[in-house]
């Protein structure tokens, strides 16, 4: 191998290292330490020092005391629970808006579909910040969508709707949407025509030959599609803190004001820690899911 | 029998698109409301685009997200165009499952354990929070987009020009200058804007390593929104929706040409 072969892999590999799987490490450590009035604001922190025994002082210093912490506190066991219930939930709604998209998007005419793709990509390159805050301003008291409620007749007093799980709801599924049209209508525009003429002359009405040969084909994009919205939603903050009200609870935002508000580094470690736990199994079954994929392409 | 589009394909298209929409043409029109009630209209006025560029405090946190967005970018394209080369390329070495390992991990990596381990790294080798961290936090995460967005473009890639290019006399260098990089560009730019826009747009990783100095636009826009919906911050995003929208609508312009220009090459090399 060259000098510069090897600077190829080197470079980079030190640099994520140093910047991914150092700084974890540390998470780890400090979510077994304690919380303390100190800078920075746990103890034991690692003195060299001291030579092989301040090693030693520190390992013993370490504990799973926050780990008990967060099983014995209701709090956190709430939310998990609900974070794992609010990102199931708007997986499904997301998959319900967008495979009729995705499957529109599969039968338009060829010449338009560049163009319907560029439409669903372009959100995604707008803030994601800035899509979450437009729905403050439909969504409010007096927002767009009970004015227009208003002005229709069909309610006479405005109705909450921001600051509810309802809005939590309508955020993810608003700005994942792409992330479940793009893989669902990648399988179903690779769909084999034929097939569908085959059930037809088989007698299958159109509805049949789409439960039978249409969506048991989509499956792989499906599946891709939900854990691509269901992973990151587990761990999202944005939409719950400007969404959300104070009966939403998750696990992200609980992450952030433990950080922020209670400045309790430890806890907010070992928050950090589990709920990587939690999701190193969806983690694990998406990757099979796209292994499989590759290998039925091939 | 060709493909239908029947009356149920035409109304879920019309529907999801207006979702998709509708609340970002909603903001941009009420950017253009004369009230600070943002959601009582009193007619037309477009002296909130006046207020925003008065105002000091967005000026400077928009300077300090480009200057991070274009140096984290540059070097997350760097890094992970070295990366993905080493995945593709390099063959086995020492620690290569950890290696990929760490080339996805930060895709799905939830944002918040991201910021808070790059924040406790900063603060024990002691380095102050300010732009230079902002960068190194943003390029590790988008280095690894990047180097997904290149690989695949590397998987796909014909070696036997390269080999070609050598046994012609090119040295490694040349080879990769003349030959590679010409045909992975598209990947490579992809994976900058990619990276520059991934930059641009976080708010949770920033919001952890950023310093008191070092206030970036969608920290700002967020501790704003927070408070409630303002007229400043609709004409701010409306500004930044039409930065985006012209800047997709002209790349797939560019490549729709670019993909007409070779067919055409195509069809006039089978003619000789």
């Amino acid at each position: 191998m060259s000098i510069r072969r090897i600077a190829i892999v080197a470079i980079p590999y030190l640099w994520l290292l140093a910047l991914f799987l150092v700084p974890f490490a540390i998470v780890v450590k400090i979510s077994l330490s304690d919380a303390a009035l100190a800078i920075p604001p746990y103890v034991p922190t690692l003195d060299l020092s001291a030579g092989l025994e301040g090693v030693k002082e520190f390992f013993a210093g370490l504990d799973f005391e926050n780990f008990v912490f967060l099983t014995e506190d209701e709090l956190y066991w709430r939310a998990y629970l609900s974070s794992l219930k609010i990102a199931l939930l708007s997986t499904a709604l997301t998959l319900l808006v967008g495979y009729p998209i995705a499957y529109g998007m599969s039968r338009a005419p060829s010449e338009w579909r560049p163009t319907l793709m560029m439409l669903v990509i372009l959100p995604f390159w707008t803030s994601f910040l800035i899509r979450v805050y437009a729905w403050i301003g439909i969504l409010s008291n007096e927002g767009f969508l009970n004015q227009l409620l208003l002005w229709s007749g069909l309610i006479t007093e405005p109705l909450t709707l921001l600051n509810t799980n309802f809005a939590v709801y309508v955020g993810i599924v608003y700005t994942y949407l792409p992330f479940m049209i793009l893989p669902i209508y990648a399988t179903l525009e690779k769909l084999d025509e034929s097939l569908l003429e085959a059930a037809e002359d088989l007698g299958c009405s159109r509805l049949s030959s789409f439960w039978t040969v249409t969506l048991p084909l989509s499956r792989p994009g499906v599946i891709a599609g939900c854990f691509l919205v269901f992973i990151p939603a587990i761990g999202e903050f944005v939409i719950p803190s400007l969404l959300g009200g104070s009966e939403t609870l998750m696990i992200g935002k609980v992450l952030w004001e433990e950080f922020f508000s209670n400045r309790d580094w430890p806890v907010a470690s070992a928050v950090a820690v589990i709920l990587l736990l939690v999701l190193v199994i969806p983690i694990i079954l998406f990757q099979r899911n796209e292994q499989k994929q590759q290998e039925a392409d091939q | 029998m060709t493909r239908r589009f029947s009356w149920f394909n035409a109304t879920s298209l019309t529907l999801g698109f207006a979702f998709l929409y509708l609340p970002m043409v909603i903001l941009v029109i009420y950017s253009f409301n004369a009230s600070r009630l943002v959601t009582v209209w009193a007619g037309f006025s477009t002296k909130w685009y006046g207020e925003l560029l008065r105002n000091e405090a967005f000026l400077k946190a928009a300077w300090v997200t480009l200057k991070v967005a274009l140096l984290s970018s540059t070097l997350a394209t760097v890094l992970g165009t070295m990366a993905a080369y080493a995945l593709v390329r390099a063959g086995r070495f020492p620690g290569r499952t950890l290696f990929s390992g760490m080339i996805y991990a930060p895709l799905v990596m939830p944002e918040v354990i991201t910021g808070l381990s790059l924040l406790l790294l900063f603060i024990a080798i002691g380095l102050d929070r300010g732009v230079l961290t902002i960068v190194l936090a943003h390029t590790t995460f988008s280095m690894c987009y990047v180097s997904v967005v290149v690989s695949a473009r590397l998987v796909s890639f014909d070696r036997s020009l390269e080999e070609a290019a050598l046994d012609l006399g090119c040295t490694p260098f040349d080879a990769f200058r003349s030959v590679t990089l010409p045909i992975i560009a598209p990947a490579v730019i992809s994976g900058w804007l990619l990276a520059f826009t991934l930059s641009l747009d976080d708010l949770v990783i920033a919001s952890f390593t950023a310093g008191p100095s070092s206030t970036t636009l969608p920290i700002k826009i967020f501790s704003a929104v927070r408070l409630g919906v303002s007229p400043e911050i609709n004409a701010l995003s409306s500004i930044l929706i039409l930065i985006v929208t012209v800047g997709v609508v002209s790349a797939a312009l560019v490549s729709k040409r670019t993909i007409l220009r070779r067919e055409a090459e195509a069809r006039k090399a089978r003619r000789q």
